[in-house]
């Protein structure tokens, strides 16, 4: 290190503002007084490289190596005991042919879009609502967030509980004025709005926060010069408040889609107290979501490549989602 | 805080004065009555006989039962010693999540080596990778190494957490000035110390956020936990919750009890740091987005 003792050799990274990319860290200018040091080599930035890496370390090991080892999985056919064996794309071709992989691809998708629309929808009314009080908004927003910190299972038994078929609160409820007993858990497309009802439970709190923020980051002026037009509420909501939002509305938008197909411990936990059906999504596989049928061929069923195959042809699914989702909130951007 | 009492009343301005502001209030109630209720609720069932339950009508009023359940909640699983687990694994992976995470953001936001735009842009991917695809290969990775069961293979997965690096890396970017470290530079700080004595007490707010992030994430985790600890006698939490549910449904007043025991520690610890923990979470939104 050759290096001045005031600066020491850390700071050599910054001094390069000058001279090397000023694009990059413009506002890096030397103090007056210190000696520019010269343009170094990689291995000078040891420090840097070394308080990044156990990130990218770990990463390596348990999550970017087991990612693609599980594409080399879907091409063999192994029981996590014996020996391996390439069997090509016979997985896939069994993917493909298998009725319970499109049941649950469908199960996932009909709890998402059941689960997502109301609650982007709901969490925008909120957030502009809770926008446009003066007061309890700090109560407010950590009463509606509250969901969200609560655990997957405990909502999960609770939703269990409240709209059991025959105990249940809501067919109860539902009791006193006269309505017979609706079968919450048992019919295939009440099983999916129970589960949608729980997602949304859980999640309208998080992204009223998110897009609270995003109002709240919108100048005021531009409101104003709205009203002087002579734009009502509405209008403004519409034309102002929406178009300004779009990259917010996006990102709540891709979490969604990305949570929401990842819905596992909702089905699992709800429906595992049904002994004959342990794991397997309810009555009628109803609740079977893809990644409960990954976690059953995989670990129930030690049928590892089979598991393996689901995961990569739902990661291809999402993907193909997200990208959609993408283009249709990119759409109408500039009419 | 402040910018919520500065937030200007632009949209309930003088012609929405009275009855918006009141419909509004009443529709939020409502939204906060709905997101309240079933902790409300669970606290009726857990307070009941399993008989109260199950009469039709319910019985709708707190009960007297709570100590009751709670024990058998106690006989029945071992609650805290999966409650010890869940805080251990939760504290660690917190920590040391706070400290890789701080540490690498600081570097990502502050200096600039060969390679640094090309290994954050990879950071951002990594963010978007559904980790479910790791889930298989990690299993038999921890039993090849042989972790299967223990708590040690609970954290490390989940200690690499892009999502903290991009997220405080926002914050570092605007919230510690560079004329800062240039004076302890000058004052003859090394790469450590800067980061130690500088960067991190001017980040507090935002390592506060992820640490509840973390923490909440770390203890509400169940699909992980529960492909891993295979040993029934040595579960989190979570596991141990449904186990519960499982095997008694006949007593759904003790299930409920055990429900509220997993659930409140979590709810409260929120509610006490809930004011910092919402404002963090808006400014990185807000930045992320």
């Amino acid at each position: 290190m050759s290096s001045p003792p005031v600066t020491g050799p850390a700071e050599a990274p910054q001094r390069l503002g000058g001279p090397g990319p000023a694009r990059f860290r413009p506002r890096r200018t030397p103090p007056a007084g210190t000696v520019r040091p010269r343009r170094r080599g990689p291995l000078s930035y040891w420090r840097q490289y070394l308080a990044i890496s156990p990130f990218y370390l770990i990463f390596a090991a348990f999550s970017f190596f087991p990612v693609f080892y599980s594409l080399y999985l879907a091409f063999q056919r192994w029981d996590g005991m014996g020996d391996m064996q390439f069997v090509g794309l016979q997985q896939f071709r069994f993917l493909w042919s298998d009725p319970v992989f499109w049941l649950s691809i469908r199960n996932t998708l009909v709890i998402w879009v059941l689960s997502t629309v109301p609650t982007l929808f709901g969490a925008l009314m909120l957030a502009t609502l809770l926008h446009s009080v003066r007061r309890f908004k700090g109560f407010y927003r950590i009463a509606l967030y509250v969901p969200n910190v609560t655990s997957i299972v405990a909502v999960a038994i609770f939703f269990g509980a409240v709209f059991s078929n025959n105990f249940g609160l809501v067919n109860a409820i539902l009791g006193m004025v006269g309505i017979s007993p609706i079968p919450w858990l048992s019919n295939p497309w009440l099983i999916k709005v129970v589960i949608s009802l729980l997602m949304t439970w859980q999640w309208t709190g998080y992204n009223m926060i998110i897009y609270l923020a995003g109002l709240q980051a919108i100048p005021t002026s531009i409101y104003e010069a709205a009203k002087m037009d002579g734009a009502g509420p509405i209008r403004t909501f519409f034309q102002i408040t929406i178009p300004i939002m779009r990259p917010i509305i996006l990102f709540t938008v891709v979490i969604s889609t990305i949570n929401g197909l990842q819905s596992f411990s909702e089905p699992q936990v709800l429906f595992a107290s049904n002994a004959a059906n342990a794991n397997l999504g309810g009555p009628g596989q109803a609740g079977l979501t893809t990644l409960l049928y990954f976690y059953q061929s995989a670990f129930l069923n030690n049928d590892y490549g089979y598991g393996a195959a689901i995961v990569w042809a739902f990661f291809v699914l999402i993907i193909v989602l997200v990208a959609v989702n993408w283009r249709i909130t990119q759409r109408g951007r500039k009419p | 805080m402040t910018a919520v009492d500065t937030a200007p009343p632009a949209t309930s301005g003088r012609r929405l004065r009275r009855p918006r502001g009141l419909t509004a209030h009443i529709i939020l109630i409502v939204a906060v009555l709905i997101s309240v209720f079933p902790f409300a609720w669970t606290i009726v069932m857990a307070t009941n006989t399993t008989q109260d339950i199950y009469k039709s009508p319910p019985k709708f009023t707190f009960g007297s039962h709570l100590l009751e359940n709670i024990r058998h909640v106690l006989n029945t699983i071992d609650f805290f010693g999966s409650m010890l687990n869940t805080i251990i694994v939760a504290c660690v992976t917190t920590a040391l999540v706070l400290f890789i995470d701080s540490l690498a953001a600081f570097t990502f936001a502050k200096f600039d080596f060969p390679g640094r735009k090309l290994l954050f842009g990879t950071l951002l991917l990594f963010m978007m990778l559904p980790l479910q695809l790791a889930i298989l290969p990690q299993f038999i990775l921890m039993s090849k190494i042989g972790w299967v069961g223990m708590l040690k293979a609970l954290a490390l997965p989940s200690l690499a957490n892009a999502f903290g690096i991009f997220w405080l890396h926002q914050y570092i970017q605007n919230g510690v000035p560079d004329e800062l470290l240039d004076a302890a530079r000058i004052d003859g700080a090394g790469f450590f110390r800067q980061y130690w004595n500088i960067a991190l007490p001017m980040i507090r707010p935002a390592m506060s956020f992820l640490a509840i992030y973390a923490f909440v994430n770390c203890w509400n985790d169940y699909i992980w936990p529960l492909v891993v600890l295979t040993n029934p006698d040595h579960v989190t939490l979570q596991v141990e919750l449904a186990q519960l549910n499982v095997g008694h449904t006949t007593d759904y007043s003790m299930v409920m009890a055990g429900v509220l025991m997993a659930a409140l520690p979590l709810v409260v610890v929120f509610s006490i740091f809930a004011r910092g923990f919402i404002a963090g979470a808006t400014e990185g939104a807000v930045q992320g987005a």
